[in-house]
């Protein structure tokens, strides 16, 4: 299909309609198709554009130029003029008007040293506008999955692009599809995972406050591909801004009838409902977010049957994460191969991280696939802060793992950091300079797993409070070597025997806590010492 | 204000809105808790066991059956802001309110609680107070914050 170049956005309410917008949208239709340009310019009805006595006036992206007073007979000169000469029709051009924001196409290629697929409108259009993320070929890719392929075509494109879950476990998105599309069912679901809860995230959080209108987009896009005509978007409680964002989103889309029945007057329907959560890490599990979803207490259900088959009311749902679904856009309007010139041959694309603590510049970045982590810290984070050595990175979140200097050139992907007994996980990186205490860190992220099990399984409810305990100990200055040791039995007892992947994530920082930084828990018993003077203070009584 | 009944009707009499609801009837009491009326009358509007509605609400976090301040503080304490020093912050958040993490101020104005990463440690140390975010957190920023609240009354 030729895709969209330009889009006209036609204003209709009370006012133009009075002065003729219908006639005026008829002849321009008209007159693009005789110019046999239908397909490349494409029209659209909008609300207000804020322009009031210009009669009917309409705007044309991507260039941003607004033309008023149009009248139906001067639409072959504007066609003339604008679309075939590409050169704007001043006579018509409304000038110095405020536009509520720049519309700037960013080129995706490797000349940036940011990849942005899915971060690309991000900050770049007015996230409440559907008009600006239509103008940014918003809404191509669905137009192109309805109109032009079926649902195998949109599912085998996304298998072919080789997209990884981005919400921490990399399964592959077009092979999870494909289940839900296989299996016969009456009822079937989309579930967009927006529970973003693990500490040193907030990607998604990003992502829906400053695009809503693609996570629309691709949830319908994946309703489509795998039969189900009904999503959830399951945002946590907390996050407020997203919610309105994504609440609005969903109303506008069905105004301009990009959702809900018929969609572009297609036989296809498909409708997204905003659901909150209630703050527990636990339901961004997808089995326990689901069970939330029905009304109930967040415990993860037992797998299998997974979702795919056996989901929300047990009918067959597609969960995934944010960012995961922000990428379907693109790679359904431009095709798998173009998605796999990023990133690496088993994890193409890009992925965003968040870096943060002893930085320069702490914050969110997308890049590709396989950067190395010395890369990201020292240059995307501008390296370690106040002059200090770097100690090490927390990567993926408290359910990530330590990683020290040595490792520092890890290429970033789902495979390579398997090797190192770490995970890519949500893409969190925090790190830390020589003068931060591990015991400290670790002390942290134990309490939160304790305060975050959800008390089903004993290993997990258990384990996770003896953890406490004992690096209390070590925060005090006291512990011994059979500390060091029952911590990591306990750890790796909860992986094998734990319920669920937060149980059996525990490990992971436990065990590459002290394998890299062993002495220092060892200092903390027998010389007293903490680097970072934290541990061993007294917390002062209250008076 | 609305009436609870109203809260109730606003939703689809289906058990899968129950956390929904709750957040409605939370959101609209001064203290910031769920009464055991409103237990009932979500049990009752749902057709469920108040002692099932009980479980779901006890589950999440954000949900509280006992009365709370006006004003919730939630602290997190999560591996980025503990590395800033939340934990200095929770020590003088305790010493300036005279109450412990889980309590309530006599005057029923603040609630000290400690949560989870709340997704905005791109300025941590960071809580929430209700609805709102407050990063980059200092000594001098709390006491100006508390300031504030306390003079909105
Ligand atoms: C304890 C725990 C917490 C999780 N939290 C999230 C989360 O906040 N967001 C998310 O997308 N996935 C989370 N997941 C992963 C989901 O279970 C699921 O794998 C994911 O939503 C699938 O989407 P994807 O294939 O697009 O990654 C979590 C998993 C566990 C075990
Ligand atoms: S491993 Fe922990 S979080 Fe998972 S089911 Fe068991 S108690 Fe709950
Ligand atoms: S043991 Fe706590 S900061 Fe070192
Ligand atoms: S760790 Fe505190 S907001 Fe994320």
């Amino acid at each position: 299909m030729s895709i969209v170049r330009s889009h006209v956005l036609i204003s209709i309410d009370a006012n133009t309609l009075l002065a003729g917008a219908k006639a005026v949208e008829e002849a321009l239709i008209n007159e693009l198709r005789r110019r046999g340009i239908d397909k490349e310019v494409g029209v659209i009805e909008t609300g207000p554009l804020g322009i009031i006595g210009k009669g009917v006036v309409m705007v044309v992206y991507p260039e941003g130029v607004y033309y008023g007073n149009v009248k139906p007979e001067d639409i072959p000169e504007l066609v003339e003029e604008h679309f075939i000469k590409g050169r704007p029709l001043k006579r018509l051009m409304i000038e110095n008007i405020i536009t509520p924001s720049v519309v700037v196409k960013e080129e995706v290629g490797l000349t940036k040293r940011q990849v942005r697929i899915v971060l690309k409108n991000s900050g770049v259009i007015n996230p409440e506008s559907i008009e600006e993320y239509i103008a940014s070929d918003g809404f191509d890719g669905l137009t192109k999955a309805i109109f032009e392929m079926k649902p195998e075509d949109v599912i085998k494109v996304v298998k072919d692009s080789g997209l990884r879950g981005r919400g921490g476990a990399g399964f592959p998105t077009g092979l999870k599809w494909e289940f839900t599309y296989k299996i016969p069912s009456d009822e079937k679901y989309v579930i967009c995972n927006a529970d973003e809860g693990e500490p040193g995230t907030f990607k998604d959080r990003l992502i829906l406050e400053g695009d809503p209108y693609r996570i629309v987009e691709a949830m319908t896009i994946a309703g489509y591909a795998v039969g189900a005509k009904k999503g959830y978007i399951y945002i946590r409680g907390e996050y407020k801004l997203s919610i309105d964002r994504m609440q609005k989103a969903i109303q506008t889309a069905k105004e301009y009838g990009l959702l809900g029945d018929n969609i572009l007057g297609s036989n296809f329907s498909f409708d997204i409902e905003v659901r909150k959560g209630a703050g527990a890490y636990i339901c961004g599990e997808e089995t326990a977010l689901i069970e939330s979803l029905e009304g109930k207490r967040g415990v993860p259900r037992i797998k299998p049957p997974y979702p795919v088959s056996q989901g929300l009311r047990n009918k067959p749902t597609v969960v995934n994460n944010v960012e995961t679904l922000a990428n379907i856009p693109d790679i359904v309007r431009n095709g798998a191969e173009w998605f796999r010139q990023f990133g690496t041959e088993k994890c193409p694309g890009t992925k965003v991280y968040t870096i943060l603590g002893d930085v320069i510049n702490a914050g969110l970045i997308e890049v590709e696939m396989g950067t190395p982590l010395r890369e990201i810290i020292f240059q995307y984070g501008g390296g370690i802060k106040d002059g200090k050595k770097f100690k090490c990175a927390l990567v993926g979140g408290a359910a990530g793992a330590f990683l020290g200097e040595e490792m520092l050139d890890v290429k970033m992907d789902f495979e390579n950091l398997k090797e190192y007994k770490a995970v890519l996980g949500s893409g969190a990186i925090l790190v830390m300079n020589e003068s931060a205490c591990i015991v400290d860190m670790l002390k942290s992220i134990l309490r939160f797993f304790e305060h975050e099990s959800c008390g089903r399984c004993t290993p997990c409810r258990v384990g996770t409070k003896r953890l406490v305990e004992i690096i209390n100990r070590f925060a005090n200055l006291e512990g011994s070597e059979e500390d060091i040791d029952e911590m990591v039995n306990i750890s790796l007892v909860m992986k094998d025997t734990s319920f669920c992947p937060l149980g059996q994530s525990v490990h992971l920082p436990v065990v590459s806590a002290i394998r890299y930084f062993k002495d220092e828990f060892i200092n903390h018993f027998k010389e007293k010492y903490c680097v970072a003077n934290r541990c061993g203070r007294k917390v002062e009584v209250l008076s | 204000m609305k009436t609870k009944e109203e809260i109730l009707k606003s939703f689809p009499k289906n058990p899968d809105y129950i956390i929904e609801i709750l957040h409605a009837l939370q959101d609209n009491n001064p203290y910031n808790y769920l009464t055991p009326e409103d237990i009932k009358l979500c049990a009752e509007y749902l057709d469920l066991p108040v002692s099932y509605v009980e479980g779901v609400a006890s589950f999440y976090s954000m949900f509280s059956l006992k009365p709370r301040g006006r004003y919730v503080i939630r602290l997190c304490d999560s591996p980025p802001c503990h590395l800033v020093g939340s934990e200095s912050l929770l020590e003088y958040l305790e010493k300036k309110l005279k109450i412990k993490v889980g309590e309530t101020t006599p005057d029923r104005l603040f609630t000290l609680e400690l949560t989870s990463c709340l997704g905005v440690c791109a300025v941590a140390p960071a809580m929430m107070i209700n609805d709102e975010v407050y990063g980059n957190l200092t000594f001098e920023k709390i006491d100006k914050i508390l300031e504030e609240k306390r003079g909105n009354l």
